[in-house]
């Protein structure tokens, strides 16, 4: 990279901390990243200059907030090249976003019979909302399955698609395996049919470069707190046109632009989705988030992502016994894997007690899990603060781990 | 069995303390979960699972001569060994004795951690589980 892996450490405070008397190693990035300095300061700024609420006040400090706040959209437009500000819709995180397109767009446009595509390695958030939206509409889940390297057998899907197809929503990339998922082909082949498509991004926001326009897709949901920013704080990106479209989702404050007891007529985009006072501070904290990826750049940072994803699988294969889930070329940051013989939730205390986060259970991907038969994985994922040496100490932890356990 | 559960709560922190660090620890418990006895098969089944996130736990509960007996097991061995110590701690004893028991035990021994409630088949659910037992036990006796 173009800054010094020594250097990008020293701007996240918390690599400093030990964990049960070692050096933190932290390789749950695809659970939540870790955030540097400049996120901090900015919540901090937030609260002690410029806490007011946004749009409403006429005073200097919510003048401040606001465009604080409103500098954020700008930022968040141009990291995903959305065409306008407007299409950026603030939410809590991805679930939100999901959530907020099936109970607005889905209960809309979802009549019995039609049909929504989903995909077998989605995260429950990209599951749940569409089956409580199809159950009430009368549609049906169809499920694009999984081939034995985890990755999306496309030829099913196109199997899958027909003139009862209205919705696809897929993830850009797998949560629990790292998968690159061939999003751009699924969407022009999903609008051949008529189809809308939601791209989960929660995985692929941080590794990736996201053009939405280039992409095509009908709406694009990701998290703040997955792409070094604040928890709380997501993004829904959705076509303007079909933005307008749809109906209210929260009723309150802000997305309303006249109310009387007889008809309350609807605010304009994005704050006709944004009821009541926002969630102001990690707003703001986001747009230092996404400068400080946009500095080192995505580039470099996959560089060495890939690097260190590459020397994580070779050494891991040292392991007796150890299958990687998801063995395929087309992946970012994740090694998802599991043991012969040995508990993922046994190694994840034993790696856990020398200092080393890694996630271990189902990933809230139950049947993915399911699919490959197995209670769950161990998963290391990797940030760009993260070394090889780092992955050498799991590697040593790991072996100790299998020995005691076996 | 002539042991009260303090006083087996009491053994087990006094063997605790002879470990140097958590390596040993956790290999104590390691070995404790690879020794205790397998629950037979058929008592595998849905209604004696203790709900979790990350590893399956099983328990049953006898009542014999006014005593509650239990026999369990889970998938994870440390989770197996954690068990085998709640077992030593609380099987033989009567409903009230259970239903009172303090288990501060687990604090003393640094397992504090298991008790989160995130790990929700970590020892909290596992002796929540328990003494729910204990307390049906103690019903039916009155009922008699």
């Amino acid at each position: 990279m173009i800054s010094s892996i020594t250097d990008i450490r020293k701007d996240f405070p918390i690599l400093s901390r030990t964990v049960k008397g070692h050096p933190l190693v932290y390789f749950d990035n695809a659970a939540t990243t870790q955030k540097p300095q400049s996120v901090i300061d900015a919540l901090v700024h937030y609260y002690t200059q410029n806490n007011a609420n946004v749009h409403r006040g006429i005073h200097s400090l919510a003048e401040e907030a606001t465009a604080d706040f409103e500098a954020t959209r700008d930022t968040v437009q141009h990291f995903i090249h959305a065409a306008h500000r407007e299409e950026i819709i603030y939410t809590k995180g991805t679930s939100e976003s999901i959530n907020l397109v099936a109970y607005t767009w889905g209960r809309q446009n979802l009549k019995a019979g039609d049909e929504i595509i989903i995909s077998g390695m989605e995260h429950h958030s990209n599951i749940v909302p569409w089956q409580i939206v199809a159950e009430t509409a009368g549609a049906k889940i169809k499920v694009i399955p999984i081939t034995d390297s985890g990755e999306l057998d496309m030829d099913s899907f196109k199997k899958l698609l027909n003139e009862r197809t209205k919705l696809v929503a897929v993830n850009q990339v797998s949560n629990a395996m790292g998968t690159v998922n061939p999003v751009e082909e699924i969407i022009k082949l999903a609008h051949d049919h008529g189809a809308i498509v939601l791209i989960d991004g929660a995985q692929s926001t941080m590794h990736l470069d996201i053009d939405v326009q280039q992409m095509d897709c009908d709406f694009f949901a990701f998290s703040s707190h997955k792409v070094l920013g604040p928890t709380g704080m997501g993004i829904l990106y959705g076509k303007k046109s079909i933005l307008d479209a749809m109906p209210v989702f929260n009723g309150g404050g802000e997305m309303i632009k006249e109310v009387s007891f007889e008809k309350t007529t609807f605010n304009e985009l994005p704050y006709k989705f944004e009821a009541g006072t926002p969630n102001i501070a990690d707003a703001i904290a986001l747009k230092p988030a996404l400068d400080y990826i946009t500095t080192i750049g995505k580039e470099n940072i996959r560089q060495h992502e890939d690097a260190l994803l590459s020397y994580a699988t070779t050494r891991l294969k040292e392991i007796d016994g150890l299958k990687i889930i998801g063995d395929n070329q087309h992946k970012v940051s994740v090694a998802s894997f599991v043991i012969e013989g040995v508990h993922p939730q046994d190694v994840g205390i034993l790696l856990d007690n020398k200092g080393i986060a890694v996630r271990t259970g189902h990933h809230c991907a139950e049947p993915l899990m399911n699919r490959f038969c197995i209670p769950g994985t161990i998963r290391a994922s990797f940030a760009l603060y993260n070394t090889k040496e780092e992955i050498d100490c799991m590697m040593d932890a790991l072996k100790r781990a299998v020995k005691v356990l076996r | 069995m002539n042991h009260s559960i303090a006083a087996t709560e009491a053994e087990i922190v006094e063997e605790f303390s002879l470990f140097d660090s958590w390596d040993d620890k956790y290999e104590y418990i390691i070995d404790l979960g690879k020794k205790l006895a397998p629950l037979p098969e058929a008592f595998k089944k849905d209604e004696n699972k203790v709900r979790g996130c990350q590893s399956t736990v099983w328990l049953v509960a006898n009542f014999e001569d006014g005593k509650v007996f239990y026999q369990a097991e889970s998938d994870a061995i440390i989770v197996k060994g954690l068990i085998s110590m709640l077992i030593r701690v609380l099987s033989g004893h009567t409903p009230d004795e259970i239903l009172n028991a303090e288990m501060d035990f687990i604090n003393k021994i640094g397992m504090t951690s298991h008790l989160a409630q995130t790990r929700s088949n970590g020892l909290l659910a596992m002796v929540k589980q328990m003494k729910h037992y204990a307390l049906a036990f103690k019903s039916l006796k009155f009922e008699v």
